[in-house]
């Protein structure tokens, strides 16, 4: 999934932004293929709207408000749900790799609970905490731990024998290792399980506000859809897709760049 | 998947059998390690009785789980377990078969046409961590509220672990493997089909293990937000007339039915690359 213009040596910058648009250029041609189709009636305008219908309608909500208020709640109940999940899903992940007894009674539930579909939980979530922020975030949470966990679990269980040992020879305590040696030979898997974790967060964001909400990007979509204004509705509908890659693409960009040291 | 995978192996699996013990003491052996191993989750239901029935939450939160598997033998013995299953199973599966084959296809039209490559290969990559069930809502006003709108869900998200997994798979094929069919006379197509395809197998069915809960997700997540029947339909009907227990029941059946789905391509995984030497490599199913 690299992108070209990386995968390229980077001649000139004319090079590049020609090789950019060459890639691209498929999204360009979809784009007007859409615009063409909808555009001559081909199909009903209700059915698909033209793409500059849902520009102009992408303007409209962002200018009257409503995609930036329901975008908020969206990205806040998504943040704190993956947060939370990342900072307990790390630490069960490192201690099941450093305590066996933690491995021993954690193990068999991780494994019973990992292939288990998340999205089943947002009735409960909803029976538990109610139609507001509660039951998102707790959704995301139970959904997005596992994945950081499992990334944890492996990543410090392949801590190198060899380095751990001489931090011990060296002298280090156990939890001045755990900090110092563990933890960063940890961190690839680590950060892709945090990946993983962050895709997910979206899909049950999204799950869980399409079915019940009042507030947030699902519901906005449904909300749109049900009035008619399709325009709108595939206009948030593209807004939701394109934050979900943008977060991974930015997400993989800082994940370089926190691994840099290991080269 | 490869996570699960590794954290599977390192439960140090059963004690090695020695070759001195009694078939019988090896039974006892494994028997008594897949005890100690179903252990943690016998507490959990445990503790999930207990505490459900110590009054500290009302049985509308957390209904016992003894009362929730009554429910689900009355959904059997009354035949609606069948069917919702059974509806639940028919869509993912059948959109999980088109991905794989529209996958494959995709994949390996990829891999060897760079049109195709150039036209599809920015799409995939964008499409992959894109969350693709915010599209429901289109699929549905295109393509109604039946079957077809939730199979052609199931697709959409489906193809995509396949179609990538295909073009690593092809790509990561020794170039020693071509150049000898080539030299023996391969055409371009046999070689595509027999050379190419087997050799990338153990990558495409990594995909497909990946493609096929992603399948049964989506039903569930299709069949909740648009209702009827099915495990997702009759969870949310259960949630709308606030009877937790149907909840809690069509909880425990998604999750067996995903468990079983997961187990059963695991197994297939191993029947078909019985000839490859990840076969024999020591795996716990």
């Amino acid at each position: 999934m690299t992108s070209a213009a990386q995968a390229l040596p980077a001649r000139t910058r004319m090079h590049a932004a020609s090789a950019a648009l060459l890639r691209y250029l498929p999204f360009v041609l979809l784009a007007l293929a859409w615009e063409l189709v909808a555009r001559f009636g081909v199909v009903s305008s209700s059915a698909l709207p033209s793409l500059s219908q849902v520009a102009v309608a992408w303007v409209d909500l962002v200018k009257d408000g409503e995609l930036i208020t329901n975008g908020a709640a969206s990205l806040y109940r998504a943040g704190v749900g993956l947060l939370l999940s990342i900072v307990i899903g790390v630490v069960l992940g490192i201690f099941m790799a450093w305590w066996r007894p933690v491995h021993v009674v954690l193990a068999p539930l991780v494994e019973m609970f990992y292939p288990m579909p998340k999205s089943a939980l947002i009735p409960v979530t909803v029976i538990w905490l109610g139609f507001g922020d509660g039951s998102k975030i707790l959704l995301i949470f139970l959904g997005c731990m596992l994945p950081v966990t499992i990334g944890a679990f492996n990543g410090a269980r392949g801590a190198d024998r060899a380095l751990v040992w001489s931090a011990r020879s060296m002298g280090a305590g156990r939890l001045r290792m755990l900090w110092d040696v563990v933890v960063p030979s940890a961190m690839p898997e680590m950060l892709n399980g945090i990946r993983t974790a962050l895709a997910l967060s979206f899909i049950l964001l999204v799950s869980s506000e399409l079915i019940v909400a009042r507030q947030g990007f699902g519901y906005l979509i449904g909300y749109l859809g049900n009035n008619g204004s399709y325009d709108g509705m595939f206009a948030v509908v593209l807004t939701v897709a394109l934050l979900g890659c943008a977060a991974d693409r930015v997400y993989q960009v800082l994940m370089q760049r926190v691994l840099r040291w290991r080269e | 998947m490869a996570g699960i995978e590794k954290v599977r192996d390192s439960r140090s699996s059963a004690p090695a059998f020695e070759p001195g013990q009694s078939a019988f003491a090896h039974a006892f052996y494994a028997l008594g390690w897949s005890a100690v191993r179903s252990l943690p989750i016998v507490l959990l239901a445990v503790a999930w009785e207990m505490f459900a029935r110590s009054g500290l939450v009302t049985s509308f939160v957390l209904p016992p789980l003894s009362d929730v598997l009554v429910r689900i033998g009355n959904n059997a013995i009354g035949g609606e377990l069948f069917l919702n299953i059974g509806l639940t199973l028919y869509r993912a599966i059948i959109g999980f078969l088109i991905a794989m084959v529209a996958g494959i296809a995709l994949g390996m039209a990829m891999s060897r046409f760079a049109v195709m490559r150039w036209f599809f290969d920015p799409i995939i990559s964008v499409g992959f961590p894109m969350p693709k069930i915010a599209f429901l809502p289109i699929v549905v006003l295109w393509l109604g509220f039946y079957d077809v709108s939730k199979i052609a869900m199931v697709v959409f998200d489906a193809i995509f672990p396949v179609v990538t997994a295909t073009i690593a798979g092809i790509a990561g094929i020794e170039r020693e493997l071509i150049w000898s069919a080539r030299n023996m006379g391969a055409k371009n197509h046999e070689l595509m089909w027999q050379i190419a395809l087997p050799a990338a197998l153990p990558q495409i069915l990594t995909g497909l293990q990946v493609a096929l809960p992603i399948a049964l997700i989506v039903a569930v997540v299709a069949e909740m937000a648009m209702g009827g029947y099915g495990l997702g339909g009759a969870m949310m009907t259960s949630s709308r007339f606030a009877d937790s227990r149907g909840v809690f029941a069509g909880i425990v059946e998604i999750a067996v039915v995903g468990y079983v789905l997961v187990k059963g391509m695991a197994l297939l995984r191993r029947r078909l690359l019985i000839w490859h030497s990840e076969a024999s490599e020591p795996s716990a199913v």
